[in-house]
């Protein structure tokens, strides 16, 4: 694995031959500066309400309209965005890790265990993953952190097939085998040689498997199973927009907008960051 | 060939064995009992202890467990406490709606998808194969709830073009038809993309080999060697991919049936969850995850039919 340095000018230079890669690569980074930067952005306080300017159109005031209650929609989209944020942030990075250390187990301990781990990744992938969690969200009631949760755990076997394929693949090789012969423990092959080994595929995983998990919570929140009212999600928004559909098109618009934009944006992002670093995970169907 | 689909078959049932005994467990897990859940603050003790025997809540939990079982060996899933219906009555009412929408859905999506990766194919890098191979990644991102309420916003309630809401007159086709469009359309549109990229590569991997060649070299007409010597064997990959998509459908459905307020069973399911009905949700999160499971083991079957390499990877759980 070379310098990060060199890393981010390799992911560069690919990127600049890849122009559908390089406009999700804008996408993303443009939307990130919206949502980090939504306090000072927007015009109004997304939780204000006025009811004497409710279901408008965009005007100058509002350029998004406002909602039933009369809240800017500009400054609702542009919070929401934070809760996207939060969300793909905690439920892929805790993912991951916990993937890691399954997938490593599996890949690298006995061969019961490793049995055992797969029947258990399957059970989980065996739910389709909307009705998993409103099954968990019928048991423990809405939250934002229960979808935090069943991102997670739907997410583990994701990471942790694909640890447990690379160690397995790894263990088997030359310099492992000559490694383990010079009586090197397991723990440092662990971290000298399989970790950075498959950092790669993790992370452009991880970026491939923001759009789920942005649509993941929208769904959910939208189906009003997600973040609690007041606070603003983009879910949140199209589930009101929803109810008033008859009455105003514009938080419907305004809140699928950015849902499409972030999908899109981290897909082909992401299958351009595929390209660059491993050539061998695009399989057959390309 | 009969010890993978025997061994494989076997893995299934003890997937959906332990899937169900999961969601079993976890509805005990909860904080505070089910039946006050169920019935609200307002519920007296009485209540609620006639209610927990009712539903065998008061039994041990390994107990229960093994009533959920023995019933569904014998196809009962037990009553939906507030209507006292049967809950196996109740599913299969909902059942048919969620199956047309998701055949209709993964139909119209070969329908376009086979043609336009065959073209893709055989037209390599012009602006229709670029452009689909496009589409095939942007389709797929996007939450089909989101396409969903754009399709009902422009096409149902601007332009009147159809229906907004429900799946039609019973009895009525044309019009049950009508209702099913966007719906179909909201939950097949991400496939299209990706049924053209399989076709695609399968297609692109089918014209090389000897066969095609051969074929080719006897005369016969390009359309004749495409449609009937390539695209046949092409299409099979394919059909494994269907065969997945359906249970992968079965839970995008629920979207589609909420927005166009369609009965189905995630509609089921979602109001199950909005009431907690705790036998309605058991009921129809075994059936969706069976049928999950299900089309997955007959793609596995198909695959393996159709490459015997993959029968001993698969049987050793890689």
């Amino acid at each position: 694995m070379s310098k990060p340095r060199g890393l981010i000018a390799h992911t560069w230079s690919g990127l600049k031959k890849d122009p559908l890669g390089m406009a999700g690569f804008v996408l993303v980074s443009f939307i990130l500066l919206l949502t980090i930067l939504a306090p000072w952005l927007a015009p109004y306080d997304p939780l204000d309400v006025n009811v004497h300017n409710r279901l408008s159109g965009p005007s100058a005031a509002h350029w998004l309209g406002t909602d039933q209650l009369g809240r800017d929609i500009l400054s609702r989209v542009l919070y929401g965005g934070q809760v996207a944020l939060k969300v793909s942030l905690v439920a892929i990075s805790v993912a991951m890790a916990i993937g890691l250390l399954l997938g490593m187990l599996a890949g690298l301990g006995p061969r019961w265990l490793d049995r055992v781990l797969v029947i258990g990744f399957d059970t989980v992938r065996s739910f389709p993953t909307i009705m998993f969690a409103l099954a968990i969200v019928a048991l423990t009631g809405p939250s934002l952190n229960t979808v935090i949760g069943v991102i997670i755990i739907t997410s583990i076997p994701v990471y942790a097939r694909v640890v447990r394929t690379q160690t397995r693949a790894l263990r088997q090789r030359d310099f492992i085998l000559a490694e383990r012969a010079m009586g090197a423990s397991t723990g440092r092959i662990l971290r000298d040689h399989v970790l950075p080994n498959i950092a790669a595929p993790l992370f452009i995983l991880a970026s491939m498997d923001v759009p789920a998990v942005v649509g993941m919570e929208a769904g959910l929140s939208f189906l009003g199973l997600g973040v609690s009212p007041p606070t603003p999600s983009w879910g949140s928004i199209l589930n009101d927009g929803y109810s008033y559909l008859r009455n105003s098109p514009w938080p419907i618009i305004a809140g699928g907008i950015p849902l499409i934009a972030v999908t899109l944006g981290f897909t082909f992002f992401g299958e351009s960051l595929r390209d660059i670093f491993d050539p061998k995970l695009r399989g057959k169907d390309r | 060939m009969l010890r993978f689909i025997v061994r494989r078959g076997l893995l299934s049932l003890l997937i959906l064995f332990l899937a169900v005994s999961l969601m079993f467990g976890m509805i005990h897990m909860v904080p505070g009992d089910p039946a006050t859940v169920m019935l609200g603050p307002k519920a007296t003790p009485e209540m609620k202890a006639e209610f927990s025997r009712r539903l065998g809540l008061d039994q041990p939990l390994a107990v229960q467990l093994g009533r959920f079982y023995a019933g569904l060996a014998r196809g009962d899933l037990g009553e939906d406490p507030f209507t006292n219906r049967e809950v196996t009555v109740i599913v299969w009412e909902q059942l048919p709606y969620t199956l047309v929408l998701v055949l209709v859905a993964i139909g119209g999506a070969s329908l376009l998808g086979i043609p336009l990766g065959c073209f893709s194919a055989i037209r390599r890098n012009s602006l229709l194969d670029r452009l689909t191979a496009v589409m095939s990644v942007a389709f797929i991102a996007i939450p089909s709830f989101v396409v969903a309420l754009y399709l009902l916003l422009w096409l149902a309630v601007k332009w009147r073009w159809f229906p907004a809401m429900g799946a039609g007159e019973s009895g009525n086709l044309a019009d049950q038809a009508h209702h099913l469009v966007l719906p179909a359309i909201a939950l097949g549109l991400g496939w299209v993309g990706y049924i053209a990229r399989m076709v695609r590569a399968s297609m692109l991997e089918v014209m090389e080999e000897n066969h095609i060649r051969t074929a080719r070299a006897f005369g016969l007409p390009e359309r004749t060697v495409i449609v009937h010597y390539a695209l046949r064997i092409a299409m099979l990959p394919t059909v494994t991919i269907l065969g997945m998509g359906i249970g992968t459908m079965l839970s995008g459905a629920l979207f589609a049936e909420i927005v166009f307020s369609r009965p189905g069973i995630g509609k089921l399911l979602y109001e199950a969850v909005l009431t907690r009905n705790y036998p309605i949700v058991m009921g129809s999160v075994l059936v969706t995850t069976g049928f999950f499971v299900l089309s997955t083991l007959a793609s596995d079957i198909i695959n393996a039919m159709l490459d015997p390499r993959l029968r001993e990877r698969q049987g050793s759980g890689e």
